[in-house]
């Protein structure tokens, strides 16, 4: 099992999500990472992936995902050049004011942001791609994190 | 521009896609349409007895005739008796087009009384389906249902139609085109690769056509004949694919896989080219993966990319309709002689023939062959059950038509054969339909037996009946120390419960009882004459076997052969 990025441009329909997600589940594959949303034409949504996969299967999936009528096209970015980001908020523990300058000092060094200042948290958001975010928890993890919600990966192919 | 219901529409469009006859059963959201389709002398309804009845009809009318079949059944319990029969059309890609009704938009989520979310249910099993929240989209759906159904790989589509909808009214408009921007089926394949067969052939000294129910989907039958003949190229079939290529042509080498003949097996094991053509390389076929045709090189040809090296590696890939790939090919077929190889396989057709124990009881591969020796200059539908009854019939009667057999291939329904039957009589009223079944499937949709009777539908149901589940006995004698457990119908035959015939004589059909075998062809001429439904029950061998046989996950060349 390794990991891949999918991108899956689909009629923006109801019902189209199920019928993506239901060929992972089908094949009791677990979805990482879900990202989905309007495109330039509003008619179509892009669904970004990020799925834990025999890759053999995943060819399977690949080709059943063009099956569906509602796809329009489906790209596998895991093996190109690509950029991605992914959204990231953090709660973290936060109460003395030595705590909250260490972490303020984390924040400024890494480009991330804190965006709510709780009475014993602050809440911390950073947009970066998987292994700036991973640094960054790394980083907070000994102040106590009570919270995490990410928004899950998106990509593009790169041009170069 | 007047404005029509919802069901005014959707009987309009029946007659825009020219699919007027109608398979349902009705309840409460589905009255509209009921109501509607009452009214029209134009479409003819036929009232099943359990909405599994009517999908397997519409089924049974889409393989026999090539059409799309139309099913209808109300919401909740109604749309989920359509499941299996959705299902089964999906696995063998058969074209059908299956209406659910559904509650009030409004109530929609509600857990109200016979919801269910049948879109949600149906996604897996379906090529495509649709809820139809607004009447407006109606015409749109209906067009893209037919058109999706039909084309391509084809498939079932179901559109749930809640009861509101089809009261509410618009404008009728039916689309001249469908234009799908995810779904644009390759038809032409590409010439190159074509080319790359041809080369392969001209290189190949032990070729091999294998044909599934792709060929019979496309009407390519005469293209693969004309194939195989001019090229001089053995074919085999696959369950789903017999008729695509006539038996009785010494080019034939029948059925191949689990239940396929000892020479087709070996001529696939020994081959150097496989030409795949619409064919899915499906686990009753190949036995185990990596001992399948070891020494071949696979050329495959199908209009479904995933189809294409899922199962088996192929080397030459060609992506579009049968039909018209074989029609290039033709351009460039050449005669070979192949003198070798068709030895070789003349040896084993001699060696290893299909064979039983020809004494005095009552063989069920004897009842099939006199079934093909009395029915020979009639226009005959065999439909089958599942199980031994269905295997029997494949391996004894030789199929020389496409759309002639009529068999659930991947999924395996018991009950099947039946409905599935009376939609073939409908769709083909000239026909001589048969439904081969076992005492254990033909009591799952017997029910049908009111729609056949009061519908004068003289569909021949011939029951093999050794008081078995016998296939699944069979699996327990090779393989579980005979312990039959949950196999035994019948602890004895005159225990047999219930009696066919006189079921049959209580829904006003003639049962005919065979115990002997100097009755066997008798007793089929009879019911041949007979002009309505006829239950012939035929008291067989109790533990015959089928034969040859792969264990499940073996090799196809280790084949069971049971008589000396």
């Amino acid at each position: 099992m390794s990991k891949f990025v999918i991108a899956v441009l689909v009629e923006n329909k109801f019902g189209v999500l199920a019928r993506v997600a239901g060929l992972f589940s089908a094949r009791g594959f677990n979805i990482n990472s879900l990202a989905v949303g309007e495109t330039e034409d509003p008619d179509v949504s892009r669904i970004t992936l990020v799925v834990e996969a025999d890759e053999k299967i995943l060819e399977q999936v690949k080709k059943q995902l063009n099956k569906l009528i509602d796809t329009i096209k489906v790209e596998d970015l895991t093996d190109g050049e690509y950029v991605d980001r992914e959204l990231i908020l953090i709660k973290v523990k936060a109460s003395g004011v030595t705590v909250r300058e260490k972490i303020v000092s984390i924040v400024d060094s890494t480009g991330a942001a804190i965006v709510d200042i709780g009475k014993r948290s602050v809440t911390v958001e950073e947009s970066g791609n998987e292994h700036s975010i991973k640094a960054l928890i790394e980083l907070l993890r000994p102040y106590g994190i009570i919270e995490i919600v990410r928004t899950g990966k998106i990509a593009l192919q790169s041009d170069k | 521009m007047s404005k029509l219901t919802g069901a005014e529409i959707f009987v309009k469009c029946l007659h825009e896609e020219k699919s007027t006859t109608v398979f349902g059963y009705p309840g409460g959201v589905i009255i509209p349409l009921a109501d509607q389709i009452h009214k029209e002398k134009s479409i003819k309804f036929y009232l099943t007895r359990h909405e599994q009845g009517a999908v397997h009809a519409a089924d049974g009318y889409a393989r026999a005739t090539g059409d799309v079949g139309v099913c209808i059944a109300t919401s909740g319990p109604g749309a989920t008796n359509l499941v299996t029969g959705i299902a089964t059309a999906y696995l063998d890609s058969i074209p059908i087009v299956a209406i659910t009704g559904q509650v009030k938009s409004t109530l929609i989520g509600n857990d109200a009384f016979q919801e269910v979310d049948m879109v949600g249910i149906t996604r897996p099993i379906t090529k495509h389906n649709y809820l139809v929240k607004d009447v407006k989209d109606l015409a749109g759906v209906m067009k893209e249902a037919f058109h999706i159904a039909r084309t391509g790989r084809p498939g079932p589509v179901l559109i749930d139609l809640p009861v509101d909808v089809q009261i509410q009214k618009t404008e009728f408009k039916y689309p001249k085109n469908v234009s799908i921007r995810g779904y644009k089926p390759t038809y032409e394949g590409h010439l190159g690769q074509i080319k790359k067969i041809m080369k392969a052939i001209s290189k190949s000294s032990r070729p091999l056509l294998y044909v599934g129910g792709g060929v019979i989907l496309s009407e390519a039958a005469k293209e693969l004949t004309a194939f195989a003949k001019k090229t001089n190229i053995p074919v085999t079939m696959t369950m789903m694919g017999l008729g695509a290529f006539p038996g009785d042509n010494r080019l034939s080498l029948g059925m191949l896989g689990m239940h396929g003949t000892a020479y087709a097996n070996h001529a696939v094991q020994d081959a150097d080219l496989i030409i795949a053509v619409g064919a899915r390389f499906d686990d009753r076929v190949t036995g185990r993966i990596d001992k399948f045709a070891p020494n071949a090189k696979v050329a495959h040809i199908d209009i479904d990319p995933s189809s294409v090296s899922k199962n088996i590696q192929v080397d030459i890939p060609v992506i579009g309709d049968a039909k018209s790939i074989l029609k290039e090919m033709n351009k460039l077929a050449e005669k070979k002689s192949y003198t070798a190889w068709h030895k070789t396989i003349e040896k084993w057709k001699k060696e290893l023939p299909l064979k039983y124990k020809d004494d005095n009881n009552v063989h069920p591969q004897y009842i099939i062959e006199q079934i093909q020796e009395i029915t020979k200059d009639k226009d005959v539908i065999i439909a089958t059950e599942v199980g031994q009854n269905q295997m029997w019939a494949a391996q004894h009667y030789i199929y020389s038509k496409p759309r002639t057999w009529i068999s659930s291939g991947g999924l395996g329904t018991m009950g099947y054969g039946f409905p599935a039957a009376i939609g073939a009589q409908i769709g083909k009223p000239n026909s001589l339909v048969f439904d081969i079944a076992g005492d254990g499937s033909i009591q799952m949709n017997i029910q049908e037996l009111a729609t056949a009777v009061l519908n004068k539908l003289p569909v021949k149901i011939i029951i093999l009946n050794n008081g078995y589940l016998g296939m699944v006995r069979q699996w327990q004698e090779l393989f579980y120390d005979k312990r039959y457990a949950w196999t035994v119908l019948a602890e004895d035959m005159d225990q047999m419960c219930p009696d066919f015939v006189k079921l049959a004589e209580s829904y006003g059909a003639k049962g005919i009882r065979v115990k002997k075998k100097a009755e066997v062809k008798s007793a089929i001429k009879e019911a041949i004459k007979t002009k309505g439904p006829v239950i012939v029950d035929f008291w067989i061998e109790r533990e015959e076997n089928v034969f040859p046989m792969v264990p499940a996950g073996e090799s196809i060349s280790n084949m069971m052969h049971g008589l000396a």
